[in-house]
Formats: structure tokens, C-alpha cells, sequence
């Protein structure tokens, strides 16, 4: 369909004038040979480009050290980047080569094509419910119940290979949020090299992460007495920290007066909002921040909620020390730890 | 007896008899005196020649000290450096007695102090003063009551560490310093304004003084708890990490995904919509028509 006939021939119906493609004009590449040859080569030099800086690619791969000793660039690993910037260039040159290939060099005529209807012929439609009664027909599923009926039966059983898995969600935890494994006289000790606690071996504004000691001990084989993932269990909730501050600055609370030694108080790791480790403690303003979103809690004073979408404060462990005068929890967490569930309502 | 008695009344009337011969008897014996008390005074000074020297220079230092600090600290400090307290209950500057010249050693010589302005956090600039200056500091404020030295470098000095102290600083450095200082040292927010700086680009010293004294809100790590081979390892973690190249490119300040995301999405997808719309754009025409 040509675009003149077209055009002429809706020219009166139309109330403004359809005004038609505008003139073309060709580019220099179509009118200039020398423009044209220069062009060719052009796309030619990107391609062959392309093809060098995939060879540069491969021959770094090969040059390049990894490991314990690695090559460097400018502060970055050398074969990385390497590897990166030249299959990059081989990509762009094989694009920028193909733009200008399409824009100078391949048909430059305007084209244009009109809207069909989108839905199929009646013919086609009563075609395709003509096969549909047939298929029905042949297949006797009307008149053969037992068969229908029993694979319905058959596909609705198949929903179940989706539903049975969902098992896997539970069972449900029971009184495990609830509780962990602090209990009366266990030693707080520090994490990562598990070293007991004495109260004057702190200073004023000092921070300790702290783990319950039985993490660190061993059985009478020299097997850890919890591994694993009991152990990360396990972590998730008795991580703590301990900090120790100027006792006259502690706003305990009655229930509270004792739960401190010399101003070493110990405090759950674990936000009460989503459960964020949180050891961003500022020593002096006693203010414990959680990286993730922005609450914050005051250990002078509870560890009640001073900002941020937490909404209970920060479980705090009760303190003592043993005999030989380091630290020790006087009984579990008297409240769970770590974010709120719908069963504590 | 008797014997022995006459023998050395003899020989006491012989040696003074010696001595008086050709001098003038009345300044015989103040000379001798005063001749004994220089060959003590000067073997003294023989046997322990440093501890005199040192005693009389650190009087002098501490004295140079508190020059300086009259001058330049006092203002908010106080002038026995008992430290100021505003109206409300704050603290203007902090009482220095017994933070030890640790302290000292990292906040002037990081040129957090002097403060420039009063605010939020002592920002880390230019020392304000010189080695030596700062030494009198410290030795002053050290004099005020007992608090951690500064620390030998032997202490800190982690050229010499392996892999070992490597990884193990590493588990102390993630369990202790990330939650505040960020996973690959860069530092972070705190409240009002406030922020964990960087670790990059501080000496091995001003870190291990750092953990010692807790500079304004950072918590103490003392050496009961954390060891001085506990706090140079997580200084050869740092110094390893800070050496080792960017394998993944640019780092962008890593400062984790927030960056990254926001530069891929402006700078990277922005760009490349940029150069689409731009080749759609542009586009040369020719005046002449086609020949033939």
C-alpha cells in the first residue's frame, strides 16, 4: 500500500488537512560516495577493534596475577579490572559499530504501516468450537463420568504436592522464644576468645560483647559441648553486651537496684525490633543505637526506648560474681529476647 | 689492746703530720671534705646517670605541659583540668585527671584537640601542636593521676604479624569495631549528627590508643579484657585490609549497598538512557539530492 493513495484518498473526510510525511532528506552517506567509503570504514575499524580488545581480554587473563600475591592497578586487582575494562571496550565497540552501521549505512526510507483489526474472522471462531464440541465428543467425557470424576479426583490430589511442604514451615517453636540458654551461675565471658570477666579489670565506658561460657566449653573428649547449628541457635539469642558506666549515672529501676556490679550492667545483643545485633553503644551518653533502623535505647535507664520503631526495651540479664570474682547471669532473661511474636501477646 | 691504740694514734698523728707539711693546716680538713662529698656526688651521678637526668627532665616537661595547657586547654578543661560544667548539668570540656597520656597522645596529636569550635564531635584535622609539645601534654596530664601511657611500639607495631593474627583480629574487629565503624573500616552514623570516622589512613599507634582510652563516644577496650596482642591483631587486620587491592572494581567508599544501588541506578542506568536518547538525536541531513 503506498503511502500517496493512501493519503489522497482520505483527504476529503479528514476536517484538517492530513499535512503527510514530510520530504525526505537523504544523509550525506547516500549522497557523497567519499562520505559512504569512509563510513564502511569506520564500522569496519569499530569491529576490528572490537576483535583486539578481545584479544587484549585473553591475553591479561594470562598475564595477570591472582591469589596470595595478586597483580595491581592503581590500587585495584589488576586482572579484574583488566578483564572487565577490555571485554567492556570489545562490547561497546561491536555497539557504537552497530549504530553506525544502521544510521549511515542501511536503509534510510520512512516506512509506514496500519493498524489491523485484532480479533480473528467468525470464520476461525466457529471453526475452533466446532474442534472443541468434536474433542469433546470423541473423548466421551460427558457421557463417561466414572473416568471424569476420577481424574478430577487425580488433578485435585496434585494440589497437595504444593500443600505437604508447608510443613516445613514448622513445628511450631513452643516456649523456645521464650527462654535461652543463660541460666543461674553461668559465666559471662568475652565473645571471639571467650576470657571470664572480673569487674575491675573494666574501665568507666568500657564495652564487652559477651557469650554465656558453656559455648566455649569442652567436653572430656575436647569436643565443644554445643557446635553447629545448636550453636548459632543458640547465639542468635544469648549474644550480650556488657558495659560499665559511673554507677551514680544507673536509673535502675526497684526490681532492678541489684542486677548491676560496681556499674558493669549486661544487656541482650539482639533489637527488640527485627532483631538486629546492636553493639552501637555511646559511652557517654549511654545510648545503645541499632544500625539497621535507628532505634535507640538508654542503659542508664533500663534500656527503655528513646527513638526508632522498637517498641519494648532492651531485655537486661541480672549480674553477680562467683567465688573466684568474675561475672555471672543469677538466672535467664526474665523477659524473651529480640523482636515481639504474636503469642506474647 | 693498748698496743693497737698506740699503733693508731701513731699512725692518725703520722698521716695528719704528712698532710699538714707544706700546706696550711686550717683548710686541710674543710678540703678534704668537701673533695669527698664531689667524688660521691660524681660517682653518683656515674652509676645512675639517666634516672637523674630523667627526673629533672620530666619536672621540666611537666612544667613546659602545663605552660601549654594554661594557654591552650584550660579554657574548657579548667585550669587544674577538673574540667568545666555548663549550666544545665553538661559537660563544657571533661575533667583530664587521670585519663592518662594515651589520651592525650591521640586527641592532640590527631588534632581532635584543641577543638576548633565547640560542637557535636571533635573533628580530626592537622596537629595544632608538635611532637615535643604534645609529649609535654601528656606528661602534665599523666602527672594529674594515674591513667594508660602511651603505648610502646612494640605494643602496636603489626608489621611482623601472619595470617593467624590476621583472621583472629578480623573475628574481634567484626564482633567489636563494625557495628559502629562499618564492615571494611569506613566508618558510620551515630546519633545527632555524630559519627564513627574512618579507619583508613590512621596509624597503627592513634588505633591501638583508641582502644585504650575510648576517645569521646567510643566505648574502652582496656588491656585486661582486650590484650595488647588482641589489639594488634585487629590492627593487622586493618592495615591487611586497607593494603589489600579492590578486586571488585571501584569501591565507592565502601560504605555497602546504599551507595552502590544509588550509583548503578543514577550514574549507570541514567547513562545509559542519557546516550540512547542523544544517538536518537542527533542526526546529519544532507541538502543535496540523490544523484541519478
Amino acid at each position: 500500500m503506498s503511502v500517496e493513495k493512501h493519503h489522497s484518498a482520505n483527504h476529503e473526510t479528514e476536517p484538517v488537512a492530513d499535512p503527510g510525511l514530510p520530504e525526505h532528506e537523504p544523509r550525506p552517506t547516500d549522497v557523497d560516495e567519499h562520505a559512504e567509503k569512509r563510513a564502511e570504514r569506520q564500522v569496519a575499524m569499530l569491529f576490528g577493534l572490537s576483535t583486539v580488545f578481545t584479544l587484549l581480554f585473553c591475553v591479561s587473563y594470562f598475564v595477570f596475577k591472582v591469589g596470595d600475591e595478586p597483580s595491581v592497578i592503581a590500587g585495584l586487582g589488576a586482572s579484574n579490572a583488566a578483564l572487565g575494562a577490555f571485554l567492556g571496550l570489545a562490547l561497546l565497540c561491536i555497539g557504537i559499530g552497530i549504530i553506525q552501521w544502521a544510521r549511515k549505512l542501511m536503509g534510510d526510507h520512512e516506512i509506514m504501516e496500519f493498524r489491523h483489526p485484532g480479533g480473528s474472522s467468525q470464520e476461525d471462531r466457529e471453526d475452533t468450537v466446532r474442534i472443541l464440541a468434536l474433542g469433546a465428543e470423541e473423548s466421551g467425557i460427558a457421557r463417561r463420568p466414572l473416568i471424569r470424576n476420577s481424574l478430577f479426583g487425580a488433578m485435585g490430589a496434585l494440589g497437595l504436592v504444593a500443600i505437604i511442604p508447608l510443613r516445613d514451615l514448622g513445628p511450631l517453636p513452643g516456649d523456645k522464644l521464650f527462654h535461652t540458654i543463660w541460666k543461674k551461675g553461668m559465666r559471662v565471658v568475652q565473645d571471639v576468645d571467650g576470657t571470664p570477666i572480673r569487674p575491675a579489670d573494666m574501665e568507666i565506658g568500657q564495652l564487652i560483647n559477651g557469650e554465656p561460657e558453656i559455648f566455649y566449653e569442652e567436653d572430656a573428649d575436647g569436643e565443644p559441648l554445643i557446635e553447629g547449628a545448636e550453636l548459632q541457635k543458640q547465639k542468635a539469642k544469648a549474644a550480650v553486651i556488657i558495659v560499665k558506666m559511673q554507677p551514680d549515672d544507673i536509673k535502675a529501676s526497684k526490681d532492678r537496684e541489684n542486677w548491676g556490679v560496681n556499674g558493669v550492667l549486661c544487656f541482650s545483643k539482639i533489637c527488640t525490633h527485627v532483631g538486629c545485633p546492636i553493639s552501637l553503644w555511646e559511652q557517654q551518653t549511654h545510648h545503645l543505637l541499632c544500625p539497621c533502623h535507628q532505634s535507640t535505647f538508654d542503659l542508664a535507664d533500663n534500656g527503655r526506648v528513646i527513638f526508632g520503631p522498637a517498641a519494648r526495651a532492651v531485655p537486661q540479664l541480672p549480674l553477680a560474681v562467683d567465688d573466684e570474682g568474675y561475672l555471672v547471669a543469677t538466672r535467664d532473661f526474665t523477659e524473651p529476647v529480640g523482636p515481639s511474636f504474636w503469642e506474647r501477646g | 689492746m693498748r698496743l693497737t691504740q698506740k699503733l693508731s694514734r701513731r699512725l692518725a698523728h703520722r698521716i695528719s703530720g704528712r698532710l699538714s707539711t707544706g700546706r696550711r693546716g686550717r683548710f686541710a680538713a674543710p678540703l678534704v671534705l668537701l673533695l669527698g662529698l664531689l667524688v660521691t656526688g660524681a660517682t653518683y651521678y656515674a652509676v645512675d646517670p639517666a634516672g637523674a637526668q630523667t627526673r629533672a627532665a620530666d619536672e621540666d616537661t611537666v612544667a613546659k605541659g602545663r605552660a601549654i595547657f594554661l594557654v591552650g586547654c584550660a579554657s574548657c578543661h579548667g585550669k587544674n583540668a577538673e574540667g568545666i560544667n555548663t549550666k544545665n548539668g553538661g559537660q563544657y570540656g571533661p575533667s583530664l585527671i587521670g585519663v592518662g597520656a594515651a589520651a592525650v597522645d591521640f586527641q592532640v596529636g590527631t588534632g581532635r584537640m584543641p577543638m576548633a569550635q565547640p560542637g557535636t564531635q571533635a573533628l580530626r584535622k592537622p596537629p595544632v601542636y608538635d611532637a615535643a609539645e604534645i609529649e609535654a601534654l601528656a606528661a602534665y596530664v599523666a602527672s594529674l593521676g594515674p591513667g594508660p601511657d602511651v603505648p610502646a611500639a612494640s605494643q602496636y607495631d603489626a608489621s611482623d604479624a601472619d595470617n593467624e593474627d590476621v583472621v583472629r583480629g578480623g573475628e574481634f574487629f567484626r564482633t567489636n569495631c563494625t557495628a559502629c565503624h562499618n564492615f571494611a573500616g569506613s566508618g558510620g552514623a551515630l546519633p545527632r549528627g555524630r559519627f564513627a570516622p574512618k579507619l583508613t589512613g590512621v596509624s597503627e599507634k592513634n588505633i591501638y590508643e583508641a582502644m585504650l582510652t575510648g576517645p569521646q563516644q567510643m566505648p574502652v577496650f582496656s588491656d585486661e579484657m582486650m590484650t595488647p596482642q588482641d589489639k594488634r591483631q585487629v590492627i593487622a587486620y586493618l592495615k591487611k585490609n586497607e593494603a589489600t587491592p579492590d578486586y571488585g572494581g571501584f569501591t565507592l567508599g565502601s560504605l555497602g549497598p546504599v551507595t552502590e544501588g544509588l550509583f548503578a541506578w543514577l550514574v549507570g542506568i541514567g547513562g545509559l538512557v542519557g546516550a540512547a536518547v542523544w544517538i536518537a538525536a542527533n542526526s546529519t541531513r544532507s541538502r543535496k539530492k540523490t544523484q541519478g
